[in-house]
């Protein structure tokens, strides 16, 4: 299999590809389209600003690459955000490979960033949560977030219910860390190596 | 609900972690890859690495420590030590390091704080804030890792807290200077103060010295995070013990 990570340029890349290394995949990274272009599976990680993250990807080329997209694509983090039609973070347009618009956290939720362990919670049945436990703990660091949809897989609650974990078709996204969240995290990218959507 | 986090930290010095007392006399207690597993393994929320040599000596931490750290950790981990540019941090987070902790070069220099957010966001950027009771106020102290160099830089915590927010800290870690080591409990009274200006997480450290700190910092000042060092090298207290109390006296805790 060719796993290969977009290098976002602000992304924490190497945590993502020591956690597959860890389950015995070892993972490219590349900003060049035409790597990228050879992955039977594509990670999108991703942390920072999102306008820094879409600048990022269209200097490269690779939002073009992503809008065509057919096999299984996981984004992290920023990641998520960023297959998103726009963000409320400096209204910047996003991929809109997914409808609607990342918005932030209530200021009510308690302190932001939303950062820690929390619990995620209406698993779907899916095969990106086989061996999940309805209440997993997953590491979570963010400021913004996606309304939880008819693609929402499981969620989690920071004042309001939002999209913990997304799945439309080969398109897979989590709004936590799994490379940083422990044994869960590790089971859900294996999950992701093995999906077949 | 979102738990609260218990958090070792690992003082690093010239590649071995060690522990001092009051910031002084530091001892070797071990091999930094090796802790960084067994704390994991053990239950640890995070992990904080703070190279005590890299800012008084003027050098920055190494990264090749980061990365071995960065390929067995399955827990995020904060990287602190001499960061004084976005160079530096960029090196550091590039090796693995979720998170960079800035202290000593940002209060030399402020506008690093702004510099960092703006690159890597603010969810990156750690302000580490060294805070002594001097018997009238709460103030900063910079070059704390020596005390050959430690000194008053005469700002006031508060204060500190309020501008290193404004400027982009996405964490404040608070270490009380005064209980540092010592193991009488952490300094809930300036905790509390401080939580009050604290509208990113906070995390508090020095001076834990058995579970029932731990639950009184969390219900008392209402951190996000409680960081300790001895107790946990010393084997004064296992971090199952310790998640087990906090979940009997009733704070949300990851299992």
């Amino acid at each position: 299999m060719r796993l290969m990570i977009a290098d976002t340029g602000c992304a924490n890349l190497a945590s993502v590809r020591y956690a597959f290394a860890r389950l015995g995949v070892e993972a490219r990274i590349s900003a060049a389209p035409e790597d990228l272009q050879q992955a039977d599976r594509l990670v999108l990680p991703g942390v920072g600003a999102a306008a820094a993250g879409m600048a990022a990807l269209r200097r490269n080329g690779l939002d073009e690459l992503l809008k065509d997209w057919q096999r299984p694509l996981l984004g992290i983090c920023l990641g998520l955000q960023l297959l998103f039609e726009s963000s409320e973070e400096d209204g910047t347009p996003c991929l809109g490979l997914l409808p609607g618009r990342i918005s932030a956290l209530p200021d009510t939720a308690g302190p932001v960033p939303h950062m820690g362990w929390n619990t995620l919670h209406d698993l779907q049945d899916h095969p990106m949560l086989n061996g999940i436990a309805g209440d997993a703990h997953v590491y979570f660091v963010h400021s913004f977030a996606a309304a939880p949809d008819a693609h929402t897989l499981a969620r989690c609650t920071y004042g309001k219910p939002f999209s913990a974990m997304i799945a439309r078709d080969n398109i897979l996204a989590c709004q936590f860390h799994p490379e940083r969240s422990g044994a869960t995290g590790a089971r859900i990218l294996h999950n992701f190596l093995e999906v077949q959507p | 609900m979102l738990a609260r986090r218990i958090i070792p930290c690992l003082d690093v010095r010239d590649g071995k972690v060690v522990k001092g007392v009051r910031f002084t006399n530091h001892e070797v207690v071990g091999d930094i890859v090796d802790l960084a597993r067994r704390y994991a393994r053990d239950g640890a929320d995070e992990l904080v690495f703070y190279d005590i040599s890299a800012s008084p000596q003027g050098r920055r931490v190494e990264t090749r420590w980061v990365a071995a750290v960065a390929r067995v950790l399955d827990i995020p981990f904060c990287v602190a030590g001499g960061i004084a540019s976005v160079d530096d941090a960029a090196d550091i987070l590039a090796a693995g390091a979720d998170k960079i902790s800035v202290n000593s070069p940002a209060l030399r220099n402020p506008g690093l704080i702004d510099a960092l957010a703006r690159r890597f966001g603010r969810q990156c950027v750690v302000v580490g804030i060294d805070s002594f009771w001097d018997g009238t106020d709460w103030r900063v102290h910079a070059l704390t890792g020596d005390a050959s160099t430690s000194h008053d830089t005469g700002r006031r915590t508060k204060d500190w807290i309020t501008e290193a927010q404004a400027r982009g800290a996405g964490e404040i870690v608070l270490n009380c200077m005064n209980e540092d080591g010592r193991r009488q409990g952490y300094d809930v009274r300036q905790l509390a103060a401080m939580r009050k200006r604290c509208a990113v997480p906070l995390i508090a450290s020095g001076g834990a010295g058995c579970a029932g700190d731990f639950a009184s910092v969390f219900k008392e000042a209402q951190v996000d995070g409680a960081l300790a060092a001895s107790v946990f090298h010393k084997g004064v207290l296992a971090i199952a013990d310790l998640k087990q109390a906090l979940r009997a006296s009733g704070v949300e805790i990851r299992p």
